[in-house]
């Protein structure tokens, strides 16, 4: 429950490669395949150009969870891409749970462009555990040259 | 109580505090040292890999991060049971010994120094490098910068830098000398030793010529009994970088000679809850307060201490110098506050010397400076003698080496409750019912502090150099009644 | 015409930054002609209330090195922004929180429990604990609260230039105090003085390679060839991801870089970048084969992170509100 009274609803921010994720993403809206509509969606040309700080970045400005979806080890347009956002996601969890943040809140799929239904349900599942997990919360802001650094925060 | 606040002491690792309260009749009532920082190694290096800590801890201590490098790299080896090569452990201590010069001269011309060679009654302007060089002239001055450059250059050739070095590992060093390199180091050396010379001979013309100031030193004011402790060779001698622990009583005979890796069944820690710091005590006899004596767990570690505490110097010049001291001062133990700045003039020609003998070893040009660790890490105890006091690292971990828990005592700290006892007897012998609080009253609360070279050795060359005090009386209602500081 | 007006203050430190100010040795005292120096507490007399009694703006530049650890810390950066026309932030503790910042991996409560309880040389069985206010006999006792979370300098107050480094190298450091007393034009406010504009990499001068990396090695497990990169080797050089400046020292002297310039030009924090090239030199692409050379990594935050928690994107390790 938000501070309102009304559910929370999760900010969740998603980098999908081009050529497979993306691609089924947008067949899963074609063909009308619900999925939790909590999901902001960047597309990239690979995953291999998700430069880990876009991921903290996503944290600081507010996401609760961020997917990282790609094509299929083997199947990587660009042949390595998706190797080293394997590689960057499963360290980045390890710094994640390091600093005290569930490293759920990271989720890394594998989703062709025919796999519309495998992105509705990844989407959707992503949403209902980071509802179960409750809000990030960090309270970091930039203002004017210097920043106010929050003393305690939820997880 | 009135109260007097003296607030920033200067010239601390970190800041200090006086807190001093005046009775009705305006005599010293109390008198507290308060350390107001704290900032946590030992347990925000929990989780770390315990090779890492001779690059953190050096953190503890920007002037003399060499004593922590030392210290932690031994309690690394402790770990994981392995024992360096000699080349390697010779190379340490040559470092040491000139980082020992350095950093005593530092406190012999810029700090402590200034109040005996221009007084302690000197126009404040006048106590400082600038009033030194005046009084025994430029060349001192330039010499002092010169041994201090070469110093520096010594550590950052076998440490790789000079402030902050990194090349301690367990099993050894990083990196092994040069000929060349080593050739310039037995110069440095030379002057080192020179130097060390000229430095006692200031101190023989500027202190011990003047019979004020050997009053000074003699004075109650300025003493303490306690138990004295260092660390001594094999020999019973004076050694900065190993050893086992000795503490001799207040009347000079030893009490208790322990391993590094025992302290804990030596040493306890008390709290206080008007500072950070804690008062390291000697458990077997006890905390009994802020009280001297055989019966009071209370104890110095300094450069008399460790001079009390040994049976001699290890090498020549200094040994003349240890046995002239203890003679002009009516025999051992020495407890007058005030002749620890000779003391340090002592231990900076013995560290120069054993330099001098290091840097001229041929087994430190070996080349086998690191034994590859092969036992699995577990638990270890390093000890060197940090120029302001024994300096302990002690570290625990897991079966891969990364810390679980981490305990130090570090130099200043041992010195803490004799810090505190010093300042107030100062306080009490010299603020008394009707006297005014003039601006030499205040430097002269100062020695008492100043003789213990705080941690931070933070000196200054030609900048006006007399500690920042101001002395506020107020009523027992808060008011503000008068207010005196003193300015450069 | 007056000299210009020179303040040198330390928060939360440990003095190696004024250290380093000596080690510029002899020109030490062309800098002390140049300059009045109005504020100086390891060195001169001035104290807090003179500081005070100056008009805002009178400090023409102020090196504050140190981060903000304690109530005192904190208003001391309020009262020099306050008196100051430049401050710098000076070394990697005020820039970035260096060493003392691996606090904001633990607790306060946590580090005063051990500190004050749990130490196995700590006797206090009567849970003594410091604290701002104390009432003794003869009156009240005061020393600053301790913060839960450690601060840089421009977290709390605004910043004009940073000096980084742990500490800045002497070398540097006159070139940016010769700069100033040529009155060399100032650059652009927020920017980084006395440091390189690429990372470390740059200034090491050993032979790299294509890097294929199967395994991690600490420090003291192997001995590293001289001339090649340490990376290559195996062991992580936090090089790829430090600022240049410092003249590669310690990779000079075979031990690795920890990182101690800070972020390179242009990075909002400094670890998550190692975390971008760790992860391309790492030879594998099996999930279970990439976690095992990952295990190797023996403290992942404390070693890619080890100069720049607190100025990093999460500042501290995140606690759960009570």
């Amino acid at each position: 429950m938000g501070a309102d009274g009304k559910r929370f609803e999760p900010r969740v921010v998603g980098f999908l490669c081009n050529w497979c994720s993306y691609t089924g993403a947008d067949l899963a809206g074609t063909s009308r395949i619900k999925s939790a509509p909590n999901l902001r969606i960047i597309r990239v040309m690979c995953t291999g150009r998700v430069d880990p700080s876009f991921i903290l970045r996503a944290f600081q400005l507010g996401a609760d969870g961020v997917l990282v979806a790609g094509c299929h080890p083997g199947d990587c347009h660009y042949q390595e891409g998706n190797f080293k956002a394997l590689r960057r996601v499963l360290l980045l969890k390890r710094i994640l749970r390091e600093f005290g943040i569930d490293e759920r809140r990271l989720r890394l799929e594998w989703i062709s462009a025919s796999e519309a239904q495998k992105f509705a349900t990844a989407s959707t599942e992503f949403t209902e555990e980071l509802r179960a997990l409750g809000p990030l919360q960090l309270e970091t802001s930039v203002i004017a040259g210097h920043q106010e650094v929050a003393q305690e925060v939820r997880l | 109580m009135r109260k007097i606040t003296i607030d920033p002491i200067t010239r601390l690792e970190g800041h200090g505090k006086i807190t001093i309260f005046l009775t009705e009749d305006g005599e010293v009532g109390d008198c507290y040292f308060q350390v107001p920082e704290l900032r946590g190694f030992e347990q925000f290096c929990v989780g770390r890999p315990v090779e890492e800590m001779p690059r953190i801890t050096t953190r503890i201590c920007g002037v003399c991060p060499e004593a922590h490098h030392m210290a932690s790299v031994k309690a690394c080896d402790a770990v994981f049971h392995v024992d360096p090569p000699s080349a390697a452990k010779k190379l340490r201590e040559l470092l040491y010994s000139a980082f020992y010069v350095s950093d005593h001269t530092l406190h012999f011309y810029f700090l402590g120094g200034p109040d005996f060679v221009v007084g302690p009654d000197a126009p404040p302007a006048d106590r400082n490098i600038l009033g030194v060089v005046r009084k025994v002239g430029l060349e001192a001055g330039q010499k002092v910068i010169e041994l201090r450059k070469r110093a520096q250059r010594v550590v950052a050739l076998i440490g790789g830098k000079a402030i902050h070095p990194v090349t301690a590992l367990p099993g050894g060093l990083a990196k092994a000398l040069t000929p060349a390199e080593r050739d310039e180091i037995v110069g440095h050396t030379d002057y080192f030793v020179e130097f060390g010379k000229f430095t006692l001979a200031v101190f023989d013309q500027v202190v011990l010529n003047n019979e004020a100031y050997l009053d000074l030193i003699l004075s109650d004011t300025y003493t303490h009994r306690v138990y004295s402790m260092g660390t001594v060779d094999g020999n019973n001698r004076v050694n900065f970088y190993d050893g086992m622990i000795r503490v001799v009583d207040p009347d000079g005979s030893e009490f208790v000679k322990f391993h590094p890796r025992d302290y804990l069944q030596v040493l306890g820690e008390h709290v206080e809850p008007w500072t950070y710091l804690k008062f390291p005590f000697l458990k077997k006899i006890g905390w009994k307060g802020f009280v001297e004596g055989k019966d009071s767990g209370v104890y110095r570690a300094t450069p008399l201490s460790r001079l009390n505490a040994a049976d001699g110097m290890a090498t020549p010049i200094a040994q003349e110098a240890y046995e002239r001291m203890y003679c002009t001062l009516g025999g051992k133990p020495v407890h007058q506050t005030l002749a620890t700045h000779w003391a340090r003039v002592i231990e900076i020609m013995y560290a120069a010397e054993r330099a001098a003998e290091l840097a001229r070893d041929e087994e430190i040009l070996s080349g086998k400076i690191r034994t590859i660790p092969t036992a699995t890490p577990t638990e270890g105890v390093g000890c060197v003698e940090a120029p302001r006091g024994t300096l302990y690292h002690h570290y625990i971990t897991d079966g891969r080496g990364i810390l679980q828990r981490v305990n130090l005592i570090v130099g200043t700290t041992n010195n803490h409750a004799a810090i505190s006892m010093s300042i107030r007897k100062a306080a009490q012998g010299l603020i008394r019912r009707g006297s005014e609080i003039t601006e030499g009253v205040l430097n002269q609360i100062e020695m008492a502090f100043r003789a213990y070279d705080p941690c931070l050795a933070c000196a200054t060359h030609s900048l006006p150099g007399s500690m920042a005090l101001e002395v506020q009386v107020f009523d027992s209602n808060g008011t503000l009644l008068t207010s005196k500081r003193r300015g450069c | 015409m007056s000299r210009p007006r020179l303040a040198l203050y330390w928060a939360a430190s440990c003095g190696g930054c004024e250290i380093a100010v000596l080690d510029i040795e002899e020109k030490i005292l062309d800098v002390a002609a140049f300059f009045d120096i109005v504020f100086w507490p390891c060195a001169m007399d001035f104290k807090y209330k003179d500081v005070e009694a100056m008009p805002d703006g009178s400090i023409d530049v102020c090196l504050f090195n140190g981060a903000i650890r304690t109530s005192e810390n904190e208003s001391m950066a309020q009262l020099l922004r306050k008196k100051s026309k430049v401050l710098v932030a000076f070394g990697s503790c005020a820039m970035d929180g260096c060493i003392p910042g691996l606090a904001n991996l633990t607790t306060r409560e946590d580090i005063f429990h051990w500190v004050y309880r749990e130490s196995p040389s700590t006797m206090n069985t009567e849970d003594v604990q410091p604290t701002p206010h104390f009432t003794v006999p003869e009156g009240e006792l005061e020393i600053p609260e301790f913060f839960a979370t450690l601060r840089t300098l421009a977290q709390v107050v605004p910043v004009d230039y940073f000096i980084p480094g742990c500490p800045p190298q002497p070398p540097q450091i006159l070139s940016v105090i010769s700069a100033i007393m040529q009155g060399a034009a100032l650059p652009p406010a927020g920017a980084v003085l006395g440091a390189g504009e690429k990372t470390c990499c740059d200034e090491c001068g050993r032979v790299r390679n294509e890097k294929r990396l199967k395994r991690f090695y600490r420090p003291w497990e192997i001995e590293p060839k001289v001339e090649e990169c340490l990376l290559d080797q195996g062991i992580i050089c936090m090089g790829p991801a430090t600022r240049s400046g410092c003249g590669a020292l310690c990779v000079k002297a075979n031990m690795p870089c920890r990182g101690c310039y800070g972020p390179a030009p242009n990075v909002m924090d400094q670890g998550v970048k190692m975390v971008s090239a760790l992860s391309s030199v790492i030879d594998a692409e099996d999930p279970s084969e990439i976690n095992g050379i990952l295990d190797q990594i023996a403290d992942p935050v404390g070693t890619l992170y080890r100069f720049s928690v607190a100025n990093s994107v999460f500042h501290r390790k995140q606690v759960p509100a009570t």
